[in-house]
């Protein structure tokens, strides 16, 4: 039977509410208003976890989301499950499973203990010196080294939750609803500003709401007193939104944020069905105030990280917020006040207070006045020097400082005791501060980094602005809300403020110890066990930048970042170095200020919303013709259509040879259209494409190629004439957005004087491609108006048409080689069109054939494809294509580049075809190819782009670029594979129809 | 994210808009008559400052014009924009 140790009823917990949950396999009670962490402590549990590197037990040390220690695995195994979460932060609800991680077989027994032992062989950069050497030896030290760290285990099913992300405007965003959150929220409502108020806990108040002490006073009410009425009176504005649960992961730019609404993680399973779990805000503010307050330093000397040592905060909380004393033998150790603000509170709540250890001497303050009268022990200029006890505290040892603090002098005091409460100070919590780009200075008289500079419209409050002190926050306040907001006055300009904190402090950044430093283990980073030691050596390695003595030790990499521990380990290089705290900087405070779950990074993209996907009129008679798809940019393309069982590769097979022997029926309407018209459209094509424009009838297609500046095939397409000043231009479906961006780009920039106007049609046409040797018999039939003799109706040229009433465009143009013709008509039409064609294709055997066919095809005539055989490498020149580049143009883009030194070069790689020895062997797409295998290294010529086995050619194909190829005609090169080398000759890279017999057939 | 001020729709966000490098150069009127050296310099130099940069932004997801912005790349901070073949502001 555990203890139970719920003092004094909390108003913040209800214990009319009771809630079971199961802890590493054991059932224990809590109640509603509790967190994991409180509900453990409340029943005399400290031992949650091991730490990451020498599997110390852990226990909670905080109670908020800076918790080092106490990170636990929810739901282990299920779908749900969920790794490191902080049980400082999650609220417990009926249901509620958790374990411990990194440990083996259990909390208790840890068999990674022994690393605990072997730590002086463990010092910091020990698996990067051990594990070095030999390189290939990694592998197999990994698999043990990874075994044995690592924090939970990532879940192995898809998650069930649901996801948003939502965007929000406001005029002022306050982030932090403590204190000066909640009266600059109120302000800034009040005088008219759509205001949003976020905080990452369930309610609103911070520290102060629990403060309930007549040590803190504001108009003679008690602090926490005065501020309910105020949360009271915020929540009546209809301009002020409230997010509680919502914590801001970064803050970016132009009052650019993001925050993490979280919206069921407290509620029993049963109950989160179907909701949204997490909603990511992204917030655009006019003006950011941030209130997000500090955290309190820990002390750092030997073995402060036993269960049972906790922030002298986090002890003060348990008791005043969740009403859990953390241990019935409490001491407190402290270099300030925060120590005895603490055992006030836990006096009012008649839990036990051996002893203070003060760091500081010949002190004063109403607080140690109070503590005194209180008749518990305060040892003024005392350290604490060591711990003892391995699952919980049993003991500490304290010795005297020197008056230098850099000694410990006189004999060891031993103090029983089952709970150490520790304060070293407070860190304002500058991380979002310097997310945007921010910059801090640092201030001496209390060792804090403040905010200094602000690179947008915001401000600090409050103890993140270094003002720690109920009176220093309240007192000024008024003045910095008015001179933000503009405003005239406040409601809070005359108000009386009593606080009894003395803010003197004692910062001494690593205590003391009767010990050398080498025996002692003075944590710093407590999940990643990076202790002061560690640090102390990559100073002495010769690390000086706090950036590589971070990375060297991993001191702040861990899942809280270091937000405990960074500002000592500064401390202690600063010590060490001699440098000043200041000029060395800090580590970049990197977004998310906690952890975000991948759920509500990626919101509703998961799924078949992971992309945008576009689909072709004609789409759905692909599904329902069972095709295969492949992704060409953003469209789902039919791939190939297996049929009986067939795999693709005898689908393509059966689909190539159908299309040369009668007919085949391609889906082209994802081609990139681009509609041109005006008075320069022939100028303006001139300028664009290699080859001349001006001379090109109306009726009549030519294909062309367009290069980049720098002279590199950019994208080709077939461009038709259909009127005077009126074009339509067709580019790779994969490029059609560029192609237009770029050629907007040089009308708008270039050559604005041309009057030129181009508007993308893609989507508005549907093309449906009839080709082979019978295509014109069915096409004649599809549209029996038209005369489709070789006469009326030549390769590369267009007809107006009508397939009854449906107005449509007829092109006779061909990317496979066949006599082929493309219909365009109205994206609406594209479906029945194509069905027509199949119906009266019938008796033809007519093949709808996919992409994977089509790509044969134009192989088997030496076609290229752009971004396939090209890369941004080759020039029209290395594509044998220098027919179409014209010599008579004065200039088009990339014609200058052509002659470059570089692209003149003779041993460029050129595109060449290339046959395999053995005509069954089908070459790998982007295999490598030799001229000679016996020279080391070996001298790579080139790459193969396309292969295919041909059906028409019954042999195998290929297409592939090779230094000085366009010189090697019928010479032996090698294709060295794994297991085999195969002998391949180059040659003319246009396999079928060299005469164009077909297409003119 | 920053908000760009577009000189014909104004401020959206960033995602809005595509960069496209340094502004004011110009595309050499006879581009025959260079030197490899001269249309290299054309083709390829760029500037990459840390401070003040004229560069080139379009509105892809909006009016799909081309504009100029005057940036500080230290801190992202829009200095200036203004239309494609107006002068640079001087101050």
């Amino acid at each position: 039977m555990t203890k139970n140790l719920r003092v004094k009823t909390s108003k913040f917990i209800d214990e009319t509410y009771k809630i079971s949950f199961k802890f590493n396999g054991s059932t224990y009670y809590g109640y509603k208003g509790d967190t994991l962490a409180s509900a453990l402590l409340a029943n005399d549990i400290h031992l949650v976890g091991r730490s990451f590197k020498y599997h110390r037990p852990r226990g909670i040390m905080t109670a908020g989301s800076e918790e080092p220690n106490a990170i636990v695995q929810l739901h282990n195994n299920s779908p749900r499950t969920e790794p490191n979460v902080r049980a400082t932060e999650i609220e417990i609800y009926e249901g509620l499973e958790a374990s411990s991680q990194n440990c083996w077989p259990s909390v208790n027994f840890d068999i990674g203990g022994i690393n605990n032992f072997l730590s002086p062989v463990l010092p910091a950069g020990f698996y990067y010196k051990t594990f070095m050497w030999p390189a290939s030896f990694w592998e197999k030290y990994e698999y043990f080294i990874r075994k044995s760290a690592g924090l939970g285990k990532s879940p192995t099913e898809p998650d069930p939750d649901i996801y948003e992300h939502k965007y929000i405007h406001c005029d002022v965003l306050v982030v932090g609803a403590g204190i000066s959150g909640i009266l600059a929220a109120k302000t800034a409502a009040k005088n008219g500003f759509k205001t949003l108020l976020l905080d990452e806990k369930s309610y609103l108040g911070g520290s102060t709401i629990y403060q309930n002490s007549e040590n803190f006073k504001i108009n003679n009410q008690t602090s926490n007193s005065w501020l309910e009425k105020e949360i009271n009176e915020i929540k009546k504005f209809q301009n002020l939104e409230i997010k509680t649960r919502t914590s801001v992961a970064a803050f970016h730019g132009y009052n650019f944020l993001l925050a993490r609404e979280n919206l069921t993680d407290h509620l029993p399973l049963n109950l989160r069905k179907d909701k949204t779990r997490h909603r990511l805000l992204k917030i655009r503010a006019k003006k950011v105030i941030i209130a997000t307050g500090s955290l309190e330093r820990p002390l750092i000397f030997d073995n402060n990280d036993r269960p049972g040592i906790l922030l002298s905060s986090a002890i003060e909380k348990y008791a005043n917020f969740f009403g859990v004393a953390c241990g019935e033998k409490n001491v407190l150790f402290t270099n300030n006040d925060s120590g005895y603000e603490t055992a006030s509170s836990l006096y009012q709540k008649g839990i036990n207070v051996e002893a203070i250890i003060d760091n500081r001497e010949n002190i004063d303050s109403k607080l140690i006045m109070e503590a005194e009268k209180n008749n518990i022990r305060i040892y003024k200029g005392y350290t604490v020097v060591n711990t003892a006890g391995y699952k919980r505290i049993n003991k500490i040892s304290i010795m005297q400082l020197s008056k230098d603090g850099q000694k410990v002098v006189g004999s060891k005091i031993s103090i029983a005791c089952d709970c150490l409460g520790i304060s070293g100070g407070w860190t304002p919590a500058v991380h979002l501060v310097t997310q945007s780009g921010g910059k801090l200075t640092f201030r001496d008289e209390d060792q804090v980094f403040i905010p200094d500079q602000y690179p947008s419209d915001q401000i600090s409050i409050g103890s993140c602005n270094g003002d720690f002190t109920l009176d220093e926050i309240l007192l000024s306040l008024p003045n910095k809300l008015k001179e933000f907001l503009n405003i005239k006055t406040t409601d809070y300009d005359n108000l009386e403020v009593q606080s009894s904190f003395n803010k003197s402090k004692r910062n001494i950044w690593l205590l003391p110890s009767d010990k050398v430093i080498g025996k002692t283990k003075p944590f710093v980073d407590y999940q990643n066990d990076a202790t002061a030691k560690d640090i102390k050596l990559a100073l002495r390695e010769g690390f000086r930048s706090i950036e590589h003595v971070k990375r060297y030790t991993t001191t702040g990499m861990g899942t809280d970042q270091g937000k405990l521990g960074n500002m000592h380990a500064l401390g202690i290089i600063s010590e060490t170095a001699g440098s000043k705290m200041g000029e060395l900087g800090t580590t970049t405070f990197r977004p998310p200020y906690t952890p975000l779950t991948f759920g509500t990074i990626v919101g509703r993209n998961v799924g078949e919303y992971f992309d945008i996907f576009r689909k072709t009129p004609i789409h759905d008679w692909h599904v329902k013709n069972k095709a295969e798809f492949e992704n060409v940019g953003q469209w789902k393309r039919a791939w190939f259509y297996p049929k009986d069982g067939e795999n693709m590769h005898d689908a393509v097979q059966r689909e190539s040879k159908a299309a040369r022997d009668s007919a085949g029926i391609l889906d082209a309407s994802t081609l990139g259209k681009i509609d041109i018209q005006g008075t320069d459209a022939s100028e303006f094509l001139n300028r664009v494409y290699t080859n001349a424009w001006s001379k090109l009838a109306i009726g009549k297609c030519r294909y062309g190629l367009m290069l980049n500046e720098d002279g590199m095939v950019y994208d080709d397409g077939v461009t038709t004439r259909l009127d005077e000043n009126h074009y339509i231009m067709t580019t790779t479906t994969g490029g059609a957005a560029t192609v237009l961006g770029k050629l907007e780009d040089y009308l708008q920039t270039e050559w604005p004087e041309l009057d030129v106007y181009l508007t993308s049609v893609t989507d508005h046409y549907a093309t449906v491609s009839v080709c082979g040797p019978n295509s014109r018999k069915i096409i004649s039939q599809v549209i029996p108006d038209l005369d489709f003799s070789d006469e009326n109706f030549p390769h590369m040229s267009f007809k107006n048409a009508k397939i009854g009433k449906i107005k449509c465009r007829v092109m006779r143009i061909s990317f496979t080689g066949e006599q082929s013709y493309e219909i365009n008509v109205q994206a609406n039409y594209g479906k029945s069109v194509w069905e027509k064609c199949m119906e009266v294709g019938k008796e033809f055997n007519i093949t709808p054939y996919g992409t994977e066919t089509m790509h044969l095809l134009r192989a088997e005539k030496g076609f290229i494809i752009v971004g396939q055989d090209t890369d941004a490498t080759m020039t029209p020149i290395d594509l044998q294509m220098d027919w179409i580049v014209s010599k008579k143009k004065y200039d088009f883009i990339g014609k200058r580049s052509l002659y470059r030194s570089d692209t003149i070069k003779e041993d460029r790689k050129q595109l060449v075809g290339l046959l395999t020895e053995n005509p069954d062997e089908v070459l790998e797409e982007g295999a490598q190819i030799v001229a000679d295998i016996k020279k080391s290294p070996i001298e790579m010529l080139g790459h193969v782009t396309s292969s295919y086995y041909s059906p028409n050619l019954k042999k195998s194909i290929a297409l592939g670029v090779v230094r000085g190829g366009k010189n090697m005609m019928g010479q032996k090169l090698i294709i060295p594979m794994e297991n085999k080398k195969i002998n391949v000759t180059v040659a003319d890279p246009v396999f079928l129809d060299k005469e164009n017999k077909r297409l003119n057939a | 994210m920053f908000v760009i001020n577009c000189p014909y729709c104004g401020e959206r966000e960033q995602s809005e808009f595509k960069a496209g490098g340094e502004a004011h150069i110009v595309r050499p009127k006879q581009p025959t008559e260079l030197s490899d050296d001269q249309w290299a310099e054309y083709l390829f130099m760029r500037k990459n400052i840390k401070g003040i940069q004229f560069e080139r932004w379009v509105h892809t997801h909006g009016c799909r014009k081309w504009f100029n912005v005057v940036r500080d790349t230290s801190n992202d901070v829009i200095k200036a924009v203004y239309k494609m073949g107006e002068k640079p502001p001087t101050n």
